[in-house]
């Protein structure tokens, strides 16, 4: 009898300590999510990440949970965390594999939390990456996504390789469904055509090709800049404004580049010194949380329904696809994006380029289109 | 003159024996380049590889040595947005533990450089890793997190589309992390203990890609930190950041500045070597010389010489005193990595991977031996337990004595 006390005594005591454990490990997370800009709440999260650091590995999929809702500095204090914990669980031959697996599987988690849990999974597992990747050709996770993607260009190349021509294009086709990364969509792309498919790489990645522009407007001593000139002021498409060299007014353009790039040196003049302002609709089917993906190698500026989103003022660093991504909300209907973009006076045979590239996509890099064509989008007057 | 040459041997001497064989950050303990405890070998071949660790994903960044720990950092993803922090045993290569984080900044660059560009830097306590996306990551030597923080992503006009090169350095209690670029240009004093931030100053507006060199001009002096810009040198006070004087007359943005013989080696007008300023007083130049124009790496002040490392990879040999050229070696370049030196030796690490070791002479410099690691090495590679580290993008060596 005096001995099933004891033993209930003791599971009561370990029931509670492990409660009090979980409690602990939920505050030292609630305590890292606090951390904000300019170093706010670091002195407090560094004691609670390096205690979380010591927990076992029941902590990590708590951690892991915890992702949602976090900050992008935040999650890497989680990171770090995490990566402690499951070494050290690694090392105990403790990792919980398959509650790992199942967090992996679970599209409603964070992507990154997911990629997380992966890495770390394979590391004592290498072959989940079997069972796992082949189902991760549409994931959020740019990552996870972005090895499906390669399994299907490994597997399509060796079809090709057999003669198996039209077994290898419809997996090259189902690569192209997940592919987003340039890299692999060149790759993909490139065989296809061969194989006498037809894409259209603009609607892939979600480019915008018909532009309203203006311009020039004047830069000299860089200064156009920080000029706000009458577009800026008011967007009227039918009104003649004074520019640079004259009166004048705005004109539409498109662009067949693949990659929906819009060359203003080779399609209108190679301006020094110049502003240019272009203008195009979004049409949303509901408010949007998306991004607005820029290249270029010119300083700019970007505005969506009259406000100003970003600004950089950055003259010929190079120009590749996605070189800026700017947050932006779209409300239902039509948005009015607007670009400034401004050339300097540099006179070296680099420092010519006054071009630009714009796509809409989603956080994942996935394009999305304007929900009307393109070829019928008015612009507003 | 001979008691000027001691007294200013002593304050290296008791930070080198303060730091051991370390090899704490970009350039080394002084960030001069020079190792003064460690003796690398003199003559190399392939066989001198003690060891190999493989490595993934990209990395132009230094190792640093900590005690009997080799810390690297690296990025992996095809945006080059997991930022690894990476640490190996010294005796053995072993991989004793990898951190992963993600950039919250961009992290776009030119292909030649990566995101995992800038050295880490050490206190001998802690490990700071700062990255392209300028993130700057701290941790305990066995891998466990002290802080962190995202100054792109608290700046978000912070950034470079060629990318971040600059490397980071700890002086005291303070981690010093240039930020310097074309839009939101800065540098920042950051506090050891919790990332937070001791001071920010605003800097030009131009790319730049040179890291800091620690001056101290005599035992008695308080270290400074120069920070080399298009418009020249400035020497801030590490705890507020403060200007103590400027060096106006322009300098370059890829290779940085050195500190020898209580000389500043400015990558300006060719080479200029000033006198250290102060507060009451400008720095003075001694002399400018372009025939001692450095490429990519920074110069190097050893055994009373200045050297530099021209475009067609020849190293020049002058005179600290005069910038008068001593002797000139034709070597197999081209270089990134800045050379660094260490018992009599040079060693310069080509772009193709090609070791080249240069004993000193008087009257004219020696390759005495190479070890072709066979892969492009932009990184300055580190010395410590009378080893060489190198790095590449697959791989991290140890060249040692048989």
């Amino acid at each position: 009898m005096q001995r099933s006390r004891f033993l209930y005594c003791l599971l009561f005591l370990s029931l509670a300590l492990t409660t009090v454990k979980a409690d602990d490990v939920e505050q030292q997370i609630k305590q890292i999510k606090q951390v904000q800009k300019e170093g706010q709440g670091n002195q407090a999260a560094s004691q609670a990440v390096q205690q979380l650091s010591q927990a076992d590995a029941a902590a990590l999929i708590p951690i892991l949970n915890s992702f949602a809702e976090a900050n992008p500095l935040a999650v890497n204090w989680l990171c770090g965390a995490f990566e402690a914990v499951a070494s050290n669980a690694i090392e105990q031959k403790q990792l919980p594999v398959d509650k790992l697996e199942a967090f992996v599987l679970d599209k409603s988690k964070h992507p990154r939390a997911r990629r997380l849990a992966y890495e770390t999974l394979i590391k004592v597992d290498p072959e989940a990456t079997d069972r796992i990747i082949p189902g991760m050709i549409n994931d959020a996770s740019v990552t996870l996504r972005r090895d499906a993607v390669q399994r299907l260009i490994d597997e399509a190349k060796s079809l090709e390789k057999a003669g198996k021509k039209d077994e290898a294009k419809q997996i090259y086709q189902q690569a192209l469904s997940g592919a987003t990364d340039d890299d692999q969509v060149k790759a993909i792309v490139k065989p296809l055509r061969a194989l006498g498919e037809k894409i259209d790489l603009q609607k892939h990645f979600g480019f915008l090709s018909n532009w309203k522009i203006i311009g020039p407007f004047d830069n000299t001593g860089r200064k156009g800049y920080d000029t706000a000139y009458a577009p800026e002021e008011q967007l009227d498409f039918a009104a003649a404004v004074e520019g640079k060299d004259g009166m004048v007014s705005w004109k539409s353009v498109n662009t067949e580049d693949d990659y929906g790039i819009f060359d203003i040196a080779k399609e209108i003049s190679p301006y020094k010194e110049a502003v240019m302002y272009c203008a195009a609709d979004f049409y949303s089917p509901d408010e949007q949380s998306l991004e607005i993906r820029l290249g270029t190698p010119n300083a700019w500026k970007i505005w969506v329904n009259g406000k100003l989103l970003f600004a950089r003022n950055e003259y010929h660093r190079g120009m590749v696809m996605d070189q800026y991504s700017v947050p932006v909300t779209f409300k239902p209907g039509k948005n009015i994006i607007l670009l400034k973009l401004c050339q300097n006076e540099q006179t070296e045979s680099w420092a010519q380029r006054y071009q630009f590239q714009l796509r809409i996509a989603r956080p994942s890099g996935t394009g999305v289109l304007s929900e009307k064509p393109e070829a019928t989008t008015q612009l507003s007057r | 003159m001979k008691y000027i040459s001691i007294q200013l041997l002593i304050p290296l001497l008791a930070v080198s024996l303060c730091c051991g064989a370390d090899w704490p950050q970009f350039r080394g303990p002084l960030t001069n380049n020079v190792s003064l405890a460690d003796a690398p070998p003199g003559k190399v071949d392939q066989g001198s590889i003690a060891w190999t660790a493989d490595l993934e994903g990209r990395g132009a960044s230094g190792p640093i040595v900590v005690g009997d720990k080799v810390f690297l950092t690296s990025t992996t993803g095809f945006k080059q947005d997991q930022l690894h922090v990476l640490c190996f045993d010294l005796k053995s290569g072993k991989q004793l533990w990898d951190r992963q984080f993600w950039a919250t900044g961009r992290t776009q660059c030119h292909n030649k450089m990566c995101v995992a560009t800038p050295t880490p830097a050490s206190d001998g306590q802690r490990v700071f890793a700062t990255f392209s996306s300028n993130d700057v990551v701290c941790l305990d030597l066995d891998g466990n997190l002290l802080w962190v923080r995202g100054l792109s992503h608290d700046y978000p006009n912070a950034s470079n589309s060629l990318g971040m090169a600059s490397s980071p350095i700890v002086v005291g209690e303070t981690l010093i992390v240039p930020v310097e670029n074309d839009d939101d240009s800065f540098t920042t004093g950051l506090d050891v203990k919790t990332g937070i931030a001791r001071w920010k100053i605003q800097r030009p507006r131009v790319a730049n890609w040179t890291s800091p060199a620690i001056l101290k001009a005599s035992p008695e002096a308080e270290p400074l930190v120069l920070l080399q810009s298009s418009e020249g040198v400035d020497a801030i006070y590490p705890q507020t950041g403060e200007t103590a004087w400027q060096y106006e007359d322009g300098a370059g943005r890829i290779p940085s500045t050195t500190v020898g013989e209580n000389t500043l080696f400015v990558p300006s007008n060719g080479l200029t070597a000033l006198t250290p300023g102060s507060s009451s007083e400008p720095p003075k130049v001694l002399w400018s010389e372009q025939k001692l124009s450095p490429a990519t790496a920074s110069p190097l002040v050893y055994q009373k010489k200045v050297f530099t490392v021209n475009r067609a990879g020849v190293l020049t040999c002058a005179s600290p005193q005069t910038g008068e050229v001593i002797w000139r070696l034709r070597l197999k370049g081209p270089f990134s990595a800045t050379p660094i030196a260490a018992a009599n030796h040079l060693y310069l690490i080509s772009e193709k991977g090609l070791l080249q070791v240069v004993q000193l002479g008087e009257e004219q410099g020696e390759v005495t031996g190479e070890v072709d690691l066979k892969e492009t090495i932009l990184a300055t590679p580190a010395i410590a337990d009378d080893s060489l580290f190198l790095r590449s993008d697959q791989h991290l060596w140890k060249i040692s004595s048989r």
